[in-house]
Order: structure tokens, then C-alpha cells, then sequence
């Protein structure tokens, strides 16, 4: 039986071959995929997934200010340290009594900077908002904790800079360029 | 002065040293044509532009590449046997010459009359084992070491096969010479020798491809495993000549093919040459376009192919042809 089927076999082979060319030509004639970059860009509607450094998300009232609400959470959340919260302190009266100081909260540690919990009445004013993108590994830990909804990917994909300064991001001021520029109103967001 | 030196060369000779000459041109320019035309391919059969950057649609590419390579240093590695080290490069290149000199291009086309012309290609496009051997041998690599190897297997497979295949052509046409073998046939397809030898002509195609060492034979290099084989000591031209020859070996087995099943210089409507290099041109394309379809073949798998499938059915074909001479004749 082998004398027969080892040819048919190897037929199809040679014919999955010529399947395989017909592959390779077609789409040598399809329209490239690529985009040349100096001359052209990336339209923003293709970059909703991209992930870009993190920045703050305006408030709806005031798009110059952030949601932020001061917590710390994102920094301590941040296995690689790059981000630097600066909130004003809470007068010490306001401080409720929160899980970590009962000792309850075995499963999810929380963080020792956060002096109240995400759902207080009374936000923390924030001072500063640094962000070090050299050291971020983009696990996004931040963005997905932030009980605020203060932090979102940039769309920045042109991203690029000759020295390490350039990944040092004050992201207090960026939001306030941006809110200059009328682009950084909640959802969607610009480079 | 010029006059009475040329008039004082024996005619022969004269031709032959202009057609190695211009061929040695024609070679270098193709070299460069392809080096762009395969980078293209690759680049739009994935979706992208390829070069682009240098000269418009990047067609000054290949010039950028030959500058580079000029440019580069010539490292010879340490331990390294110098002598076999450079001499791999240069035995790769000096043969490719003299293969075409025999390549009728056109009626009156041709470098050197000769009646044993397929027999001086066969027997010169061996030494392009050779300088891969040399080359392995002499790095002081392992990895160009078991790619030697590996270059050296690969072509004692599939030579026979091909010798086999070309026979078959040779004996119906009763003839060694390409300019006769190709002038045996018709303007159209139905008269070339393809049409009656197909299979012939596949099993040659295949082991050229093999015999090239391009993908997906090219185990001798396979940058996978052996970073890049037999080449990975050699920098600047070195490597550069390995790819000269590399590309100018793609032109002949097209060439060699085009003469043999393909009706050779022979076309309607258009003269000669130009046929042959249309349809010289559209079998090298056809080799750069398999190069991107399909991936490497592993060892076992290349020689199985050879001495399981090739051979036998080199064999069955030659001795079917061999029957048909004689019945016919």
C-alpha cells in the first residue's frame, strides 16, 4: 500500500507548496501595512491600546486640576518606585482608623503611606506628581488600582529623547499643558 | 599602436577577453540588482517597503550596502589559518566567470565556442563546495566548521541528481553544447524541452536551489544554528564576494535552465537576448520568491529528499529517455 500512498503524499506536498507561493505572491501585490514614519504618522484613532507612559486625568470640572485624590496607592503599588506622590497631610483628627491598623487585612496589604482610605470624604490636596519612565515597566499596577480614575496610558508613541531628563515627567504640569491645549477633558487622551 | 595590438591577437582570444570582461560587469551589476530586488521581495511579501530610504524606492540601497562593505575591515580571526581563510572567498568568486563564458545569451552571444559547454559549467560550479569547505576549515569555528560540513554533504547529494536530470536532455538532444541544445527547440512553450521533460526540469530546479545553497537548502549558513555557517568569521568583502558569487551562482543555474528546458534565446516577436533574459530573470525571481515562502528544511529531511526522492526519480527518468532515444532514433 505504501508504493501507492507515498506518492499521493508526496504530491500534496508539492502541491501545498505551490498553495504556499500563492500565499507569498498575493500578498507581495497587497497593500504594505507599514507606515513611513518621519514623512507620515500613526492616525490617533489606531493608538486607543497603545500604552505610553502614565499621566493624570483631569477633573471634569477643572481639566487643569487632577481627579488625583492624593491616596499614594499608585506609588506604593509601583514595583519599580517611579512615581513620587506629594499630597498635603490630613489634620490628624480626621484620620479614621483604617484595616491596616487593625491588622485584618492579611491578604492585600495596605500601603503605610495611605493615612485614609480611597473612599474618604475629603481629598487630599496634591502638591507634586512625579513620574520616572526610565525605571517603569508598564505593568500598569497603578492605572488599574487608582480609586480615583486619575491615571490613564498617554498615546505618546513618538516618544524619544536624547538624554535621561527627557523621561523624567512632571505629570502636575503636563496635565496643565494639556489642559492649555483643551485636550485632556476625561476618556480620551492626547500625546 | 592600439590597432596593431588589437589585429595581433588572435581573434579567439580577443573574444574571450572582452566576453570575460563584460561578463565580469554583467555579474557585479547583478549582483547589485538582486541584493535590491531580494530585499524588495521580502520587504512587500511581508507587508512592508523594504529599502526605502536611500535614492528614490531606495534603489541606491545596493550602492550604500557595497560602500559599507568596502569600508569594513578585514578581521582575520585568531588561530584562523590565513592563507585558507582569504583564499575561500576569492575560490568562491574565480570560477563564476568562467561558468558563463559557455552561457549562449543569444545567437551570436556568447563568450567561448565550445561543444562541451554544459560539461565546464557542471564541472566549475564544484568548486563552489570547495571554497565553502575551505572556508569552514580555515575559520577556526566550530559553527563554520559543521556548516563546511553540512555544505559539503548537501552538494555530493544533490549533484547527482542534478548531473542525472541534465543527462536526460543531453541524450535526447545528442548534444553537450548549450548553444545546440537550446537552438534544439521551438519559440513556444509546447516546443521547449520542458514540455517534455517536466520532470526532469523539477528535479533540476530543485537540486539548484540546493546547489546555490539558498534557502530553504541553505543549511550551510542556517543562522539559526550555526549564526551564519561557513560565513560568520568573514567581515567586509569577504563576506561580500561569498554573496556576489552566491547571487551570480543563482544566474547561472537560471541561465543553465533557461538554455536547456526553456527554449534558450528563442522567442517571438523580440530578439533573442532578451527572451533569454526574461525568462533567466523570471526563474531567479521564482528562487528569491521561494525564499521567502518556505522555512529551512531540517538535515535529515534535505538529504531524505535527496537520495529517497530526487535520486530514484533522476534514475527512472534517464533511463526512460534512454529507452526513448533508442526506440525513436
Amino acid at each position: 500500500m505504501a508504493i501507492l500512498t507515498a506518492p499521493i503524499q508526496a504530491l500534496a506536498a508539492v502541491w501545498s507548496m505551490v498553495v504556499g507561493l500563492r500565499v507569498t505572491v498575493t500578498n507581495f501585490f497587497r497593500p504594505q501595512e507599514t507606515i513611513h514614519y518621519p514623512r507620515q504618522e500613526v492616525p490617533p484613532s489606531h493608538l486607543d491600546s497603545f500604552r505610553g507612559h502614565i499621566e493624570l486625568v483631569g477633573a471634569d470640572e477643572d481639566p487643569a486640576k487632577a481627579r488625583c485624590i492624593g491616596c499614594g496607592l499608585c506609588a506604593e503599588l509601583c514595583p519599580s518606585f517611579c512615581l513620587k506622590v506629594v499630597a498635603e497631610e490630613l489634620p490628624v483628627d480626621s484620620a479614621v482608623c483604617y484595616p491596616s491598623q487593625a491588622g485584618t487585612d492579611l491578604l492585600m496589604p495596605t500601603p503605610k503611606f495611605r493615612a485614609a482610605p480611597p473612599s474618604q470624604t475629603q481629598p487630599r490636596k496634591l502638591l507634586s506628581y512625579h513620574l520616572v519612565y526610565h525605571t517603569c515597566s508598564l505593568c500598569g499596577l497603578c492605572v488599574q488600582n487608582c480609586p480615583a480614575g486619575s491615571l490613564r496610558f498617554s498615546h505618546d508613541v513618538y516618544l524619544a529623547g536624547a538624554s535621561r531628563g527627557r523621561f523624567e515627567f512632571d505629570l502636575m504640569e503636563r496635565l496643565r499643558g494639556q489642559a492649555a491645549r483643551g485636550g485632556a477633558k476625561g476618556g480620551k487622551a492626547h500625546a | 599602436m592600439n590597432g596593431s595590438l588589437l589585429t595581433s591577437v588572435a581573434p579567439e582570444l580577443l573574444r574571450l577577453g572582452i566576453g570575460l570582461l563584460a561578463l565580469v560587469g554583467f555579474i557585479a551589476a547583478n549582483g547589485m540588482l538582486l541584493l535590491y530586488v531580494e530585499r524588495k521581495v521580502a520587504g512587500h511579501v511581508q507587508r512592508r517597503p523594504g529599502p526605502f530610504e536611500v535614492g528614490p524606492h531606495g534603489l541606491l540601497q545596493a550602492f550604500a550596502d557595497a560602500g559599507k562593505l568596502v569600508g569594513k575591515q578585514l578581521a582575520t580571526p585568531a588561530g584562523a589559518d590565513g592563507l585558507l581563510f582569504w583564499a575561500a572567498p576569492l575560490m568562491a568568486f574565480m570560477p563564476v566567470p568562467l561558468m558563463f563564458i559557455a552561457i549562449p545569451f543569444g545567437e551570436n552571444l556568447f563568450g567561448l565556442e565550445t561543444n562541451l559547454g554544459l560539461v565546464l559549467i557542471l564541472s566549475f560550479a564544484g568548486f563552489n563546495v570547495l571554497a565553502l569547505c575551505l572556508a569552514g576549515w580555515g575559520s577556526n569555528n566550530k559553527w563554520s566548521l559543521l556548516g563546511a560540513a553540512r555544505a559539503v554533504s548537501q552538494a555530493v547529494a544533490y549533484e547527482i541528481p542534478l548531473l542525472l536530470s541534465v543527462l536526460a536532455v543531453a541524450l535526447m538532444c545528442g548534444s553537450l553544447d548549450l548553444r545546440q541544445l537550446a537552438s534544439s527547440q521551438g519559440g513556444w512553450p509546447w516546443q521547449w524541452n520542458v514540455a517534455v521533460q517536466p520532470l526532469a526540469f523539477f528535479i533540476y530546479f530543485v537540486c539548484a536551489v540546493a546547489e546555490t545553497n539558498r534557502a530553504p537548502f541553505d543549511l550551510a549558513e542556517a543562522e539559526s544554528e550555526l549564526t551564519a555557517g561557513v560565513h560568520t568569521e568573514y567581515s567586509g568583502m569577504g563576506n561580500g564576494i561569498f554573496f556576489l558569487a552566491e547571487y551570480a551562482n543563482m544566474i547561472v543555474v537560471g541561465c543553465v535552465a533557461t538554455a536547456l528546458f526553456l527554449g534558450g534565446a528563442q522567442g517571438p516577436f523580440a530578439p533573442g537576448p532578451w527572451w533569454f533574459l526574461a525568462k533567466m530573470y523570471l526563474l531567479v525571481t521564482l528562487v528569491i520568491f521561494m525564499r521567502w515562502t518556505y522555512p529551512r528544511v531540517r538535515f535529515d529531511q534535505l538529504l531524505n529528499l535527496n537520495w529517497r526522492w530526487l535520486m530514484p526519480l533522476a534514475l527512472v527518468n534517464l533511463l526512460a529517455t534512454a529507452f526513448a532515444v533508442k526506440l525513436a532514433g
